[in-house]
């Protein structure tokens, strides 16, 4: 006979108290000394002069004025700025901001109300976020679901597909200047690098949709593909401009020939179509068609589920955000504008200094105006079909990059400006 | 590395053929399959499979008198559900030789087209679905809501009325029904205005659907196709003006035809008649005589042994019921012959040849309904 076990709060708790109890003991006991003795054999790094010693973090919980300088050290780690800022996490917030602002935005467009109700009759204070915690909803629900793969599916490429994509998203993240030395990777190749990463997605799409083992996928894979390679090489003659105006690959280095003028004023031809051509790397209206749902139903994506289709969506969103830093880098100066921002002092330390914060103020919100500038056609545009879109991407688009190209020769020969200086 | 097994096809001259089966449970096609043969990206054949949601509604109605045939009949398409009845009770109306009160033809005249309002939207809005357009989908949606309104200030129901019977309509129309069909009615046309403006006016909109599976005058005619679909062909056959039933004589509009016979043309045609259909309300709201609005009945109205075909013009086309009566209250033998099911023949004959993403962009602008068709 089967043994039908109650759910009682009273015994949750109870499971709870006696967890955050054990956890304490063991933590206590056990962890902290081992703690204790791996920094006394490992050597301790100096901060301004003074060594980090054990003893001194022990302090620092008392006292956190001797802390200040130790954060301002942690945001110069390579670790932070992979993990935190300008790196995953903060761009995984941001792919999360941009998915809510779309579906309120979508929504407003549409005389709807959009996502509204979560949470609003459990916590008080999820009544004035406008429905901000249906994206943990949501993010629970995927997680909560079952991963379903096909019969007969390419089982570890299909599995890998969706971390790939992630980690080739992530990977745009890496030359992205937020500020003056807020880069991962400060290397002379950044473009390059962006391209060769973008070179990653079609080969994963048709992967995946080769791995899923059906048709609509198949098809859908096979569209991706035809897309982004004739989309790839306007991209990239878009970019052109610029190198030759700034002369470098350098991300920061472009931001900083752009002083005074940003590149969108010399180069709008060249703006214009690398926006076109992203949206078109992003598979975003009206150039979703490899998940067109009338015709394939979701395209390569069809046979995910669960939280591989998660992974899938944050890795599309990361490179929207990518794609939106890297169109700001640019043609829209990075992270230049006026100044907004002083000193951040922490217990009289300055741990973020005035041109750092104005600069990533400046970073983001022009990061968010174009990703909200990218999610505008969706509302007014239907799709467009394959041989339209292949169509404009070779003739129309390349003929109007190489103009852009013309045009940046001429800045160039005419003397009004030079490789790093403008307006010189 | 060969294709994977789901996909493998015989080693022939038809190697590179790939059979794609889009339906029944696909969100492109609706209760309906369409075996879809293709060659790289161009569909080399089409072979459309309805069936599946068959209810034989034509042998339902030779179990009930005719007076209980009235909800169930219009089950099958419950977005024009007005349309699918009207013929109905016209043809009941000759058998048993009832006769109508005037006020009755009008206001059946406006709830018919009022329907016509309802399901253009409808229509409109999985059109907008079927093309990527989200907001094409929304906007048509939210606005028929307020025609629904309208229609469940009448008749008590918002989609499913059963509001015409055999010698008038069930009840009068509410006290202030006029001044407020008028003010809804001027925020429809407004909002038909905007449409056009921003749906059919979209460039990608055009690029999608114009020139796209291009119905001739003479194909659209040997293929038997009706509505809308015929007169974006060029052919002018409206039944309302060829074989005018109650009060349609009286009335001023137009019948809007097109000659492209593309898919734009198919999307347009209906557009063009929603402005009439407001002018046909707002001259009926004029010239409604106030009476009685049905015809007292006996219990089971029945008739003399006979036949009877009448047919409407619907939303989607020609509707045409069939009447046979033995002299009992039950009809003997009724068949509907329904537009969505004429449209079925002209699918194979335009996707041959276009392009897969072309695929739901023609399906829908056939105005084929697969509940309607299978009956």
């Amino acid at each position: 006979m089967a043994t039908v076990t109650q759910f009682s709060f009273a015994d949750f708790v109870k499971s709870l108290l006696w967890l955050t109890f054990w956890i304490l003991v063991i933590f206590t006991l056990v962890l902290l000394p081992i703690i204790f003795i791996v920094l006394f054999y490992v050597p301790a790094p100096e901060i301004e002069g003074i060594e980090i010693t054990p003893y001194l973090l022990l302090t620092m919980m008392v006292n956190p004025e001797i802390g200040a300088p130790l954060i301002r050290a942690t945001f110069e780690t390579s670790f932070f700025k992979v993990a935190v800022f300008p790196g995953f996490t903060f761009a995984a917030l941001f792919a999360t901001a941009i998915i809510f602002i779309e579906r309120k935005f979508l929504a407003k467009m549409q005389i709807r109300v959009g996502p509204y109700y979560a949470g609003r009759e459990v916590f008080w204070w999820a009544r004035s976020l406008e429905g901000l915690l249906q994206m943990i909803a949501d993010l629970l629900k995927l997680l909560g679901k079952e991963v379903i793969i096909p019969s007969g599916a390419d089982k570890p490429i299909f599995w890998a597909a969706p971390v790939v994509l992630v980690v080739a998203a992530s990977g745009l993240l890496s030359v992205i200047p937020a500020a003056p030395g807020w880069v991962i990777a400060d290397i002379d190749v950044g473009l390059l690098v962006i391209f060769a990463i973008l070179g990653f997605f079609p080969l994963t799409a048709l992967l995946a949709s080769w791995a899923s083992n059906s048709k609509y996928p198949f098809i859908g894979g096979l569209r991706a593909l035809h897309q982004m390679i004739s989309y790839e090489i306007p991209l990239i003659l878009s970019v052109l401009g610029v190198v030759i105006l700034s002369g470098t690959l350098n991300m920061s280095k472009i931001v900083g020939a752009q002083e005074p003028y940003w590149y969108i004023l010399l180069l709008p031809i060249g703006a214009f179509v690398f926006f076109i051509t992203a949206l078109a790397e992003l598979e975003r209206v009206p150039f979703d068609l490899p998940e067109a749902e009338s015709e394939i139903v979701a395209g390569w994506l069809t046979e995910y589920s669960g939280m591989a289709y998660g992974l899938i969506q944050l890795a599309s969103y990361i490179k929207l955000y990518a794609l939106a830093a890297i169109f700001v880098t640019l043609f829209l100066g990075g992270w230049m504008g006026p100044p907004v921002a002083g000193d951040l002092y922490l217990f009289g330390y300055n741990i973020l200094p005035a041109e750092e914060g104005n600069g990533i103020f400046w970073f983001v919100v022009k990061t968010l105006g174009i990703s909200v500038l990218m999610l505008l056609p969706r509302g007014i545009n239907p799709r467009i079909r394959i041989d339209i879109l292949l169509r404009t991407g070779w003739a129309k688009l390349i003929a109007v990059t190489f103009i852009n190209i013309f045009i940046a020769l001429a800045l160039l020969y005419l003397g009004v400006a030079h490789p790093g200086v403008i307006g010189a | 590395m060969g294709l994977p097994p789901s996909m493998q096809v015989e080693e022939s001259e038809e190697g590179r053929i790939l059979t794609i089966s889009v339906g029944p449970q696909h969100p492109g096609s609706g209760h309906f399959r369409l075996v879809v043969k293709v060659d790289g990206d161009i569909i080399v054949g089409a072979d459309p499979d309805p069936g599946y949601v068959h209810r034989g509604e034509e042998k339902m109605c030779e179990y009930r008198n005719y007076i209980q045939n009235i909800p169930h009949l219009e089950r099958p398409m419950i977005a024009d559900s007005c349309g699918i009845l009207y013929p109905f009770c016209l043809a009941v109306e000759e058998i048993a030789n009832i006769s109508v009160p005037e006020r009755a033809q009008y206001i059946r005249v406006i709830m018919a087209e009022l329907n016509r309002c309802i399901f253009e939207l409808y229509w409109l809005g999985i059109y907008g679905i079927f093309l990527g357009h989200s907001t094409m989908f929304m906007w048509p949606m939210g606005d028929r809501e307020l025609l629904i309104d309208l229609a469940d200030a009448a008749t008590g129901a918002r989609v499913t009325h059963a509001y015409f019977v055999p010698g008038g309509v069930r009840n009068d129309l509410p006290e202030n029904f006029k001044e407020r069909a008028i003010r809804q009615l001027d925020y429809f046309k407004h909002r038909l205005d905007q449409y056009k403006d921003i749906f059919y006016a979209n460039p990608l909109f055009l690029d999608r659907t114009q020139g796209v599976g291009v119905l001739t005058a003479q194909d659209a005619i040997n293929l038997g196709v009706t509505g809308p679909v015929l007169r974006a062909s060029g052919v002018k056959h409206d039944i309302r003006k060829v074989e005018p039933y109650d009060v349609y004589d009286q009335l001023y509009f137009e019948v809007h035809s097109m000659n492209e016979g593309d898919s734009y043309a198919r999307a347009y045609v209906p557009f063009l008649e929603m402005y009439e259909s407001i002018k046909i309300i707002k001259q009926c709201l004029e010239k409604m005589p106030s009476g009685p609005v049905r015809t007292k009945l006996g219990p089971n109205p029945r008739g003399p042994a006979g036949e009877s075909f009448k047919r409407v013009e619907a939303g989607r086309g020609e509707l045409a019921y069939y009447l046979v009566s033995d002299g009992t209250p039950k009809p003997y033998r009724v068949k509907l012959s329904v537009p969505s099911f004429r449209q079925i023949p002209a699918m194979p004959h335009l996707l041959k040849g276009a392009k897969l993403a072309d695929m739901p962009a023609i399906y829908w602008s056939l105005n084929y309904w697969p509940v309607e068709a299978d009956r």
